[in-house]
């Protein structure tokens, strides 16, 4: 019985539930949130290094055997994105202690965020399908909350596109689960693994089709993309931090395991099809960054660009690439989220994210100036930065199997992003002060740079250095958990064989 | 049976995406909850619909005897129909919110957030 993996899921649980029993009591709850995040990181960091070595963690729930009761798996992967997601919990939760105002607070923002945590996890650790439907519908009820509260027009809009299309998808999903247990009677990845091998690709090719429909709107592939840049950004910084951080990159997950496990033994090739659809993801995202001049939808772009990026290994298909993609979605979570969260600063001191009526920041802030840099270049693959290691892994697996045009839009994105953040430090910390009549009498949106915004950003900055500085070792765990799901046997033998 | 229930669940379908295409949010809402209505539906009849034989193994027998009525994807249904139900209560807070700060239920209306810059900061 192994304990450890569902500490990370549970933390977070009992933290909302006791915060909802203090409904009243707002400053209890915030500090809870923070004990809670910084426990559930020290259970992540317990998790992984369990796993970090090629190990695979099984708890089955309620101690019924593999393919009859629900497991739990951690396997390398689900155990970096399970520490990811706690981290980002940590760093989101102390930035919302400032960013947040108490009107949110009062509606119960802080409990919400942790069962989205709680959604999040478990999605990364369930080894069953239907399980994965819970998780994914925890998730997305807890991002609906999120997302609508406040209750302000454009996030009223966004929300209801937001909730549509997510809805849509999980019937989608469901579906294809229904289908899927019609012709298999299992549920279980690793017994779907097996039991899938044995089918004929005319009946196994429709099921991944409809899997790959429903994971890419929640990853936002092209061309599922639209409901992104329509809705992430009309939500508080925080909570668009933490979407942009997560959300996406649980459907990216979920896309992972699906053509690398429970496809694995068929005859369905989906890899052209991936590497179609993450190419054009990347030219769309980059495209829509450039044409954008509010900086939360511009981000929103770029989030849709790097998903592509991701994508592409996936899509490669080779232990490389999938190294090269695990190791570029450790890099997006950490930088899209503190890109998320530094633009919230500089929105907050300009009182507006309309990149033309920003400006003259780094008279007045020149410090933030140089902690946005350290995040939009690594994104855009700057070495010495954590992005161009990443990206540096994706382009040698693509240049080994001849996949040369997915490779040179891979580089192309890494200009456009680079384009679009100059652009954005130009405009909003180069550019004189946008002085208008009606500015200056706005000024009772603006904030005042304190340290709880600032401490987040920093942690989340020096991470970027760090997996820059150490990108051997990180590419070293990528590389682990790709050898891994490489070869799905491996995950089939964990989850049946530890009861068999 | 069966075949009535894909026709059914093919119906149910069409009628959801149908509603989900209208312009009222109202409709897109009697559309989502359609929609998985005919999940649900679907799930249930993967399970089988074979009238009297329960999933239990006979006396002397090792194995069960098929066809017989498979009790997991009801168990699957009965939490996806909970799932859909406070999806539904949501959105219908959602829709009624909306309806109460925007003052209208045409999603034309709704196309801020694509295009134009929104006048909101948070």
């Amino acid at each position: 019985m192994n304990t450890i993996l569902i500490l990370p899921l549970i933390t977070p649980l009992m933290v909302a539930a006791v915060s909802f029993l203090l409904w009243r009591h707002r400053t209890w709850q915030k500090w809870l949130s923070v004990v809670g995040a910084c426990l559930s990181l020290a259970w992540a960091c317990l998790l992984f290094e369990r796993v970090r070595d090629g190990e695979i963690l099984i708890m089955q729930a309620g101690g019924w055997a593999a393919p009859f009761g629900i497991s739990l798996v951690a396997d390398t992967l689900a155990a970096v994105m399970v520490l990811l997601t706690a981290t980002m919990n940590l760093a989101v939760t102390i930035y919302a202690l400032r960013s947040i105002d108490e009107r949110r607070a009062a509606f119960g923002f802080y409990p919400v965020l942790q069962i989205l945590m709680v959604g999040v996890t478990g999605a990364f650790l369930t080894g069953d399908l239907f399980n994965l439907y819970v998780w994914f519908e925890v998730m997305l009820m807890s991002s609906f909350v999120l997302l609508a509260l406040g209750g302000e027009r454009a996030q009223l809009e966004g929300g209801i596109k937001y909730v549509t299309i997510n809805l849509l998808s999980s019937a989608i999903f469901l579906a294809a689960i229904g289908f899927l247990y019609s012709v298999t009677g299992t549920l279980n990845m690793a017994d779907l693994a097996l039991k899938l091998g044995t089918l004929p690709a005319s009946l196994t090719a429709p099921l991944s089709v409809l899997f790959l429909i429903a994971f890419g709107v929640k990853a936002a592939l092209f061309p599922l993309f639209f409901w992104l840049p329509a809705s992430y950004h009309t939500a508080p910084v925080a909570v668009s931090a933490v979407f942009a951080g997560l959300l996406t990159k649980v459907g990216v997950y979920a896309l992972i395991r699906t053509f690398t496990l429970i496809f694995a033994f068929t005859d369905v090739d989906m890899n052209s099809m991936l590497l179609t659809l993450a190419g054009l993801t990347m030219i769309m995202g980059g495209l829509g960054a450039l044409a954008q001049t509010d900086a939360r939808r511009m981000l929103s772009f770029l989030i849709i660009a790097h998903i592509g990026v991701a994508v592409m290994g996936l899509g490669l298909g080779t232990t490389r690439a999938l190294a090269g993609t695990i190791f570029y979605l450790i890099e997006d979570v950490i930088v899209l989220t503190n890109l998320f969260l530094i633009i919230g600063i500089m929105g907050g001191v300009c009182g507006t994210f309309e990149m033309r009526r920003m400006g003259g920041l780094y008279r007045t802030h020149p410090m933030l100036g140089a902690l946005f840099l350290i995040p939009a270049w690594s994104l855009s693959g700057v070495p010495p930065f954590s992005g161009f290691f990443a990206k540096l892994a994706l382009v040698q697996a693509g240049l080994e199997v001849e996949g040369y045009t997915v490779v040179a839009l891979s580089l192309i994105v890494g200009i456009l992003t680079l384009t679009v953040m100059m652009r954005l430090w130009a405009e909003a910390f180069w550019k004189a002060p946008h002085l208008v009549a009606s500015d200056i009498d706005a000024t009772q949106g603006k904030i005042q740079v304190g340290k709880m915004l600032l401490a987040p950003v920093c942690a989340l900055s020096l991470m970027s250095i760090g997996l820059g500085i150490w990108a051997e070792t990180v590419f070293g765990v990528a590389l682990t958990a790709a050898v891994q799901m490489s070869d799905a046997d491996v995950y089939v033998e964990a989850v049946l064989g530890a009861v068999r | 049976m069966i075949v009535m229930l894909a026709f059914v669940i093919g119906g149910l379908y069409a009628a959801g995406l149908y509603m989900m295409l209208r312009r009222s949010i109202t409709k897109l809402i009697i559309g989502l909850s359609l929609l998985s209505h005919a999940s649900n539906l679907l799930i249930f009849t993967t399970g089988g619909l074979v009238p009297a034989r329960p999933p239990i193994i006979p006396d002397g027998a090792t194995e069960i005897i098929k066809p017989f009525a498979d009790p997991v994807p009801q168990a699957l249904v009965l939490t996806a129909i909970v799932i859909s139900f406070g999806v539904t209560a949501f959105a219908l807070v959602l829709l009624h919110r909306t309806y109460l700060t925007i003052g209208t239920d045409d999603l034309d209306d709704l196309s801020k957030t694509d295009s134009a810059k929104p006048e909101t900061s948070d």
